[in-house]
């Protein structure tokens, strides 16, 4: 393979960067209508069925209307762009202007390492090692680490900034929410990175080109999709904005797009994060075939994507909230241990079968 | 940080001023270092408008106090001056949900001012009724419970399964929620041909939706962490309190008013009272649950011996004639124009009518001074007692089992400030 250069490797990263963004977006979008559609389902509801569909001409019958609902997300951006946007006058401003974006930025940063395709060509443009924004990071799992918990501080800030009494008590949920999961979730993604000997994301999917890594450590893989939903702030760890208690918590002075901001992170983050579970464990891009069709690779990720997205939904539409002392005591008292005893497990197993 | 108010912040006040601004006589025990929360009256989980004041140290509760009154109708003074058929619409917007059993105490009291005994029949379709009434309202139960414990799914389970108890009540009455079907001497109207097989089929499904409902949450791990333990009274305690209805049986106390002062024909029936012992939210959980079993179980014998024949007693003094009569009989005109106009009198004297409403002993105090309208009509409300052990019970909890606290109290904001 010929060394790019420098040139070569920043067209290479601006074009998969707006390809990637842009996909994102738009699958954050129909995230939040697939959550709609899927919990009504669940809830013996219809969901969201007005806004859009595609007319199917019959014969001697009324038109057969299908995918009702599919300009939703269209819709809702519409109207939280149009909504006016209050600032409480006892607000911080500057904090509380920026905390929406100190929230969505690290949403969106997270997306420069996923691996989302094996090496092709296209044109001039060579996707190697894989296809990702920033391909090849060999710190990548640090990267993603350090990333998501910036989101926090936005969480965080606009509940202080807010000057709320109901914000200030979903931002101090959240600060201490962030302290007992990061580390758990820290050290579940150590099994993959001694099982494939490197922190590169895309060496970390290779290195399961014969066994997903859930099938050699699945107490590591259950830990990680926990921590991600704590970390996500999903039921049933949704207590920072816990509406039946603090009425909406950290986001009840927030209005408009601004408002908007907090779900766009939320639900990137769930995108990107189910993307680095199916990295991690699941093999990422991999599945039959994929070696001489790298192009099914998409369809792999996004499947895997799509139905970590409907678990996370479907938790949501199962579970009870856990109070805010407990998660803590989850959290220290049963994680934390469970972390380290499958870490060491697997160093155990690496030592005795190689 | 300094949290502030309008113009000053609540560290300048001394704790009388505070007092007096926040118009509570609440014990305020540190405000410089704890935060007074007003929660309420319009929040998602105090089950309408319900105002709390708490004094929060971080999140857990120090002191808090009801603040109650905003929906204040004034419906006992209203009575007054309708007549004893009319004041009758007044109970429906009481206890919002479970109109009946209101209908069914603020009837039973006037029979018994009266002095009248209705036919069987009515007396059947009154006890199915109210027995569906007492399984809808712990489905709202349930549902808002579960809702403020975040389990969002039952809360629309319950109400798919409501909205068949309501399809009921408005193929008998016409209307779903403010029903006003029993009136005094028997019922508005006797139930239509559909009805029998209709709450048939309801007893045939509702067993397993119970057991969905179970399956979500009776073992949760989730579910347990959070009721378990929580808002704990003793029976003692649940007693001296006044408690009444499941809050009161989660404690261990055997009290039903449908066995211990029957009214109704409760007595002919085979009924079960769930018994807790913990006396905790789940406890008053696992009664609940399992009285809405119970009342399918009353439903059914009732269904069985549902007897023929009239549903309005045969006096027309009290109940209107049938309106085939009007184009016959003088003597019906005049006694549809006098009922209509001026009502039936009652006698002098008072009585005190108990019921086992869905949440608890729903009493009313009725007067009559020989007039047609009652001179003095009072009710002694479930939830306004049970409430009032709502600071003892949370002290000391954090916010969220405060939530879980009120729900399991079950309490209708229209029943407490009436």
């Amino acid at each position: 393979m010929d060394e790019l250069t420098t040139s070569q490797i920043a067209l290479r990263a601006v074009v998969v960067g707006l390809i990637v963004t842009f996909a994102v977006i738009t699958g954050f979008a129909y995230t939040t209508l697939l959550e709609r559609k899927l919990l009504a389902r669940l809830q013996a509801r219809i969901g969201p069925n007005r806004a859009g569909y595609l007319p199917i001409p019959r014969r001697g019958k009324s038109e057969l209307r299908l995918l009702g609902g599919i300009m939703q997300p269209a819709a809702d951006a519409v109207k939280l762009f149009f909504k006016e946007d209050p600032t409480p006058a006892q607000a911080d401003k500057p904090v509380y202007f920026l905390a929406p974006m100190l929230t969505v930025i690290p949403a969106i940063l997270i997306l420069a390492v996923i691996p989302w395709a094996g090496p092709f060509k296209l044109g001039n443009l060579d996707f190697s090692p894989y296809f990702a924004i920033a391909p090849g990071v060999n710190v990548g799992v640090l990267f993603v680490l350090a990333i998501t918990s910036i989101g926090v501080y936005g969480i965080a800030l606009a509940g202080w900034a807010s000057n709320s009494k109901y914000a200030v008590l979903g931002g101090i949920r959240t600060t201490a929410q962030m302290i007992s999961y990061e580390l758990s979730l820290g050290l579940s993604v150590l099994p993959p990175i001694m099982l494939a000997n490197s922190m590169d994301l895309g060496e970390i999917v290779n290195a399961q080109s014969t066994l997903w890594f859930v099938f050699l450590n699945p107490l590591a893989a259950l830990i990680f999709y926990i921590g991600a939903l704590a970390e996500l702030q999903r039921s049933p760890f949704d207590l920072l904005e816990a509406e039946q208690e603090l009425s909406a918590g950290y986001v009840v002075e927030y209005g408009g797009m601004r408002f908007g901001m907090f779900f766009m992170a939320e639900y990137m983050k769930m995108i990107s994060l189910s993307a680095i579970a199916a990295v991690l464990f699941f093999g990422g891009y991999r599945g039959p075939f994929v070696d001489q069709v790298p192009a099914l690779g998409f369809v792999y990720i996004i499947l895997k994507i799509f139905l970590s997205l409907c678990l996370m939904i479907w938790i949501r539409a199962s579970m009870p909230r856990f109070r805010y002392d407990q998660l803590m005591q989850f959290g220290w008292k049963v994680l934390f241990p469970l972390a380290i005893a499958s870490f060491i497990a697997t160093g155990i197993g690496i030592v005795l079968f190689g | 940080m300094t949290l502030t108010t309008q113009s000053d912040t609540i560290q300048e006040l001394t704790v009388e001023e505070i007092r007096a601004k926040l118009g509570t006589k609440m014990p305020i025990e540190d405000p410089e270092e704890h935060m007074l929360l007003s929660m309420g009256p319009q929040h998602p989980s105090t089950h309408g408008v319900l105002r709390l004041l708490l004094e929060l140290d971080g999140e857990r509760i120090v002191n808090l106090a009801n603040d109650i009154g905003f929906l204040h109708t004034g419906i006992e003074k209203t009575m007054e001056s309708k007549t004893y058929t009319k004041a009758l619409v007044m109970t429906d917007r009481m206890d919002y949900l479970a109109p009946m059993s209101n209908n069914y105490g603020y009837i039973l009291a006037v029979e018994k001012l009266l002095d009248v005994e209705v036919t069987p029949r009515a007396e059947t379709i009154r006890l199915i009724l109210v027995e569906l009434a007492r399984i809808s309202s712990h489905l709202v139960w349930l549902a808002t419970h579960a809702l403020d414990i975040a389990a969002m799914s039952v809360f629309l389970y319950c109400f798919r399964e409501r909205e068949y108890i309501l399809d009921l009540f408005e193929m008998v009455a016409g209307q779903r929620m403010m029903v006003s079907y029993f009136r005094p001497g028997g019922l508005w109207r006797d139930v239509p041909e559909e009805f029998e097989p209709a709450v048939r089929k309801f007893l045939d499904f509702m067993p397993s939706r119970i057991a969905d409902y179970e399956a979500l949450l009776k073992n949760n791990p989730i579910w347990l962490a959070r009721t378990k333990g929580v808002g704990t009274i003793s029976a003692d305690d649940a007693i001296a309190w006044g408690l009444s209805g499941a809050s009161l049986r989660g404690s261990g106390v055997d009290w039903d008013i449908r066995k211990t002062m029957p009214y109704g024909g409760y007595e002919k029936y085979e009924f079960d009272v769930p018994v807790g012992t913990d006396g905790d939210v789940y406890a008053r959980y696992r009664c609940r649950m399992q009285e809405m079993s119970e009342s399918l179980r009353i439903i059914r014998q009732a269904l069985d011996k549902l007897p023929k024949g009239a549903v309005n007693i045969d006096d027309r003094k009290i109940v209107p004639p049938p309106r085939a009569e009007l184009g016959r009989s003088m003597e019906a005109v005049i006694h549809h124009f006098k009922l209509w106009t001026e009502g039936f009198s009652a006698p002098a004297g008072y009585v005190y009518q108990a019921i086992e409403s869905p949440r608890g002993e729903f009493g009313c105090y009725l007067r009559g001074n020989g007039g047609p309208k009652p001179a003095r009509v009072h009710f002694r409300t479930p939830s306004y007692v049970n409430l009032a052990c709502l600071p003892m019970l949370s002290k000391g909890v954090f916010v969220a089992d405060l939530v879980a606290i009120i729900g399991s109290i079950d309490i209708v904001l229209g029943e407490i400030d009436r």
